[in-house]
């Protein structure tokens, strides 16, 4: 089955293709954000096991690589977990005016991994 | 721990992905994703009705990479036994050939209330199915009503705390105990207070040939009233004050897998909830009922400990 391009594409009752929520961006449900620390951090991994958005990104080789914007929901669980403090917490309006310098949408992340 | 490489899983993708619509801060997807993270076989999710099913299912997106079918609230182990018994007769055919591992996922209302008669079958009919209860303590999908999982004193919209009652009057039913008397054989208790004990507990229960149940105690921030950012320090309090041990049930020995070097009192853990923050107003503090609490938990303690002398894991 190919991918449905428009809700009349849907064989009604079923979802049609699967990890299809990958396209939804809850990242816009945030009101902080976490910021990674890449020199404090020891890739531990307790970040990545507890977070219930599957949002922090791995290198390949068990590294932490960053956190992914696009389905970060700001819980702030990653903060709380990690042993060296290398996670912190800011309210995402102090984000606004950089993004709009950039000329986003200050509501969108458009380089989702940082 | 043996056989689990972290670094390893980070490179597998998870049956769970990114994108679902469940609360920041939620426990049931860390509890899910954290439990079917080491599991090697192709895995099959019926889910019932629930948080986890509707927000994982917003049509027309689906946050599963594995086959997955939504069930109704009651029904959701007879699903289950359903998939199972049809693999079964399609391997004995030939026309399957892979390992194919079921499991149910359902909430504490799905699974302690609505789901208990239909659980209850499949398990005495002893296909091979794991049923993962995410245990939140209450009907959060419809706005935060008692369940048979709510703790006595915690107050929720149909057992709110006032000036007649302090919340909840009754005790939570132990689904852990009723389910492991079908004598099925593997049984498992958690919380998230440790993601190894989630993984391995929930990797054996996929992997045990015949029924198999965990019951994993997540935190609901807006009902528990918890910062969400705190989910693991809340699981970590209910584990230290006994307030849900954590153990398994192996082939009928009961097995205690964490038994908390410093205990703490079950005040502790109810003083950082909000459901609870009736019971510590100024000069109208309900020391009776925590005492009470605190009886209970030392007695079920007691009781558990029983169970388990006699077996080392």
């Amino acid at each position: 089955m190919s991918k449905p391009k428009c809700w009349q594409d849907v064989p009604p009752g079923t979802i049609a293709w699967g990890a299809s929520a990958r396209d939804v961006e809850t990242g816009l449900w945030r009101s902080m954000r976490p910021i990674l620390d890449r020199n404090k951090c020891i890739s531990c991994l307790k970040c990545w096991l507890q977070c219930p958005d599957a949002s922090i990104e791995t290198d390949g080789e068990g590294k932490v690589n960053g956190i992914n914007m696009f389905f970060c929901k700001g819980c702030g669980v990653c903060d709380k977990v990690c042993p060296v403090g290398a996670i912190s917490m800011h309210p995402e309006a102090d984000f606004s005016s950089e993004c709009r310098k950039r000329g986003e949408d200050p509501g969108r992340v458009a380089d989702h991994v940082r | 721990m043996a056989g689990i490489n972290l670094k390893e899983l980070t490179n597998r993708q998870s049956p769970l992905t990114e994108g679902h619509r469940m609360c920041p801060g939620c426990g049931a997807p860390t509890a899910v994703r954290q439990g079917l993270m080491a599991v090697e076989d192709p895995v099959v999710i019926v889910g019932a009705t629930g948080c986890f099913e509707v927000s994982t299912t917003v049509y027309p997106y689906s946050a599963w990479r594995v086959p997955y079918m939504h069930i109704a609230f009651e029904n959701a182990g007879a699903g289950v036994s359903g998939v199972a018994a049809a693999h079964k007769v399609l391997s004995r055919k030939g026309a399957v050939k892979d390992n194919i591992k079921f499991a149910a996922v359902g909430g504490d209302g799905g699974t302690y209330d609505i789901g208990l008669q239909s659980l209850s079958g499949a398990l005495e009919r002893g296909h091979d199915f794991t049923y993962i209860c995410y245990n939140n303590q209450g009907y959060m999908n419809t706005g935060a009503q008692r369940s048979s999982a709510t703790p006595a004193n915690a107050s929720a919209t149909t057992s709110p705390a006032g000036s007649v009652i302090p919340g909840k009057l009754e005790r939570a039913k132990d689904l852990t105990e009723i389910v492991a008397a079908h004598d099925i054989p593997y049984v498992a208790q958690t919380t998230l207070h440790d993601p190894m004990d989630v993984i391995r507990k929930v990797k054996r229960a996929v992997e045990t040939p015949g029924p198999a149940f965990v019951n994993i105690l997540v935190p609901c921030p807006l009902f528990w009233k918890i910062d969400p950012a705190n989910q693991v320090k809340v699981c970590k309090l209910a584990a230290d004050s006994r307030f849900w041990p954590i153990y398994e049930v192996i082939d009928g020995r009961h097995v205690l897998s964490y038994d908390p070097k410093d205990p703490v009192p079950l005040k502790d853990f109810l003083m950082v909830q909000g459901r609870y923050s009736h019971l510590f107003k100024k000069g109208k503090e309900r020391t009776d009922l925590i005492e009470q609490g605190q009886a209970d938990v030392d007695r079920e303690w007691e009781k558990l400990l029983k169970k388990c002398s006699g077996w080392t894991g």
